[in-house]
């Protein structure tokens, strides 16, 4: 595996959790998503349990805290559209610090904030221990839309390639002395974008029919066979059957 | 040419051939090419040379004539078959490797046809040792130099075991070095080779034997060194041997 192999939210290593098949952490972390959305918001106790659920599957994946946190930093226009909610919601309203806070508005708060917390801290999780290329064969055997995970390994496999067109089509403009500026030049930009899909679609056509020329008649055809053994599965399955759990109790508590 | 009991790798007979615009790019085409031959075909822009290409396994059709590929008719019969005995490498390698790793698309066209495991995996070995790019199967073909993407491409047709190998510019965009690397593999490889090309040096370099096509028949058949120094015969189709280079005064050591 070369330098610059990986995309970069893959952080390479060999911990068991790397080890794991790709569709038994897919469906791990679905799950674990799944479960932590559908517990109570009130039980504030279950969100401390399922972070420390995670803080642990990452310990075993040898993720360090810092790599886990700096990704989390995505979520921050969600986080920003949480902290409104307070002011804005309706209902009963409690005074904190001198501002009039909506209580509904805190709870909803709250249940954005801890969940999707959750949510994108597994995914980031899921995306530093599985290699983007294995996550689509996951897909693949998990028996998502054949032609979905077609589209989306092409885009893996193509965005490079028509990024550097679409860097060699600027250069071209520039040399010429073109600089975009302004609402004037968006004429330009647009004729490129236009060549661009053009030329993407006429290497489409190529792509497809240097395929035909190699048998493919529709389907790809499965090179890599990925199978989990029982207890791979029972491994991975181990955070969202915990997470099931605290769930149930702040159910019933 | 072949008259022995073994069929010929290539057999084109009366091929003609107009796109539905009307545009007529072939008009009766005649040409066999015997197992174990590499032959070139020569011939300048628009003389149909991709057309003729994309007759030979059946993506295009509909016009008159037959096209026969080891006694057997390219048609819709034999659609999966013809298309393993013939190995096209097109000319941009970016369009012919489109799976995200190297082992995976040399695997593509095995996997197509039916092979798994130890199998597809030991035919992959042998394609990709082939071209000498054993060391690159687990790299996506984006991070290879384009001479390594060039004989990659190769390898995804080799590892289809086929009859002829069918190279559309081979050479073009290769710096020295890698043209001549791939001219060594070429050479090396004990597949018919049917290669197009504008590049005459490499013609002769690598290929016993020349074809002219120009528009739409061919025009000329024989060894490369003669066609090449036949002055009237390369002005009368466009075709121009780089400067300085004189092909009597190089001696090939054939095969």
């Amino acid at each position: 595996m070369g330098a610059g192999h990986a995309h970069r939210l893959y952080r390479h290593g060999h911990s068991p959790v790397h080890a794991l098949p790709p569709h038994t952490k897919l469906a791990a972390a679905f799950a674990f998503v799944v479960v932590v959305v559908s517990t109570p918001r009130e039980a504030v106790w279950a969100f401390g349990l399922y972070a420390v659920l995670l803080a642990a599957v990452a310990y075993r994946a040898r993720v360090p805290a810092g790599f886990l946190l700096k990704r989390l930093l995505i979520e921050v226009p969600f986080v920003a559209f949480a902290v409104l909610m307070p002011f804005v919601a309706e209902g009963e309203r409690v005074d904190v610090l001198g501002l009039s806070l909506s209580v509904n508005g805190l709870w909803g708060a709250w249940n954005v904030l801890a969940k999707g917390t959750l949510g994108v801290a597994a995914s980031v999780l899921l995306a530093a221990t599985t290699e983007l290329r294995e996550l689509l064969l996951g897909l693949q055997r998990l028996r998502l839309p054949p032609l979905l995970v077609q589209i989306a390994s092409f885009m893996i496999r193509y965005g490079d390639v028509i990024t550097d067109e679409m860097r060699r089509m600027r250069i071209a403009r520039e040399s010429r002395g073109f600089e975009a500026r302004g609402v004037r030049h968006w004429g330009v930009l647009a004729k490129s974008a236009g060549a661009l899909f053009i030329r993407s679609y006429e290497r489409g056509e190529r792509v497809h029919l240097a395929m035909v020329s190699r048998g493919y008649a529709g389907s790809m055809p499965v090179i890599d066979e990925v199978t989990a053994s029982r207890a791979q599965w029972s491994y991975a399955l181990a955070l969202p059957c915990a997470a099931l759990v605290v769930c149930l109790l702040g159910w019933t508590l | 040419m072949s008259t022995d009991s073994i069929p010929a790798s290539l057999e084109v007979s009366g091929l003609a051939f107009a796109y539905p615009d009307g545009h007529q790019a072939l008009f009766g085409v005649d040409f066999a090419v015997g197992r174990g031959e590499r032959v070139a075909l020569l011939g300048p822009n628009g003389a149909g040379k991709t057309t003729l290409v994309l007759h030979l396994n059946g993506i295009l059709s509909g016009g008159t004539g037959t096209v026969t590929v080891a006694g057997l008719p390219v048609g819709r019969k034999h659609m999966a078959e013809i298309r393993q005995k013939v190995g096209i490498v097109f000319q941009d390698p970016d369009d012919q490797l489109f799976m995200p790793t190297v082992r995976e698309d040399v695997a593509f066209g095995p996997a197509a046809a039916g092979l798994k495991g130890a199998a597809l995996q030991e035919r992959v070995r042998t394609a990709l040792e082939q071209v000498g790019m054993a060391d690159f199967a687990d790299r996506p073909p984006h991070h290879l130099s384009f001479g390594q993407r060039r004989r990659v491409a190769v390898a995804t047709v080799l590892a289809m075991e086929p009859e002829i190998l069918v190279l559309d510019e081979p050479s073009s965009n290769l710096d020295p070095a890698s043209r001549r690397e791939l001219a060594d593999i070429l050479r090396a490889l004990d597949v018919t080779v049917l290669m197009v090309t504008h590049d005459l040096p490499y013609a002769l370099e690598l290929c016993p034997r020349s074809l002219i096509l120009s528009d739409g028949v061919i025009a000329a058949d024989g060894p490369t060194g003669d066609v090449l120094s036949d002055d009237a015969l390369m002005r009368a189709h466009r075709l121009e041997l780089p400067f300085g280079f004189d092909p009597k005064s190089v001696t090939t050591s054939g095969r």
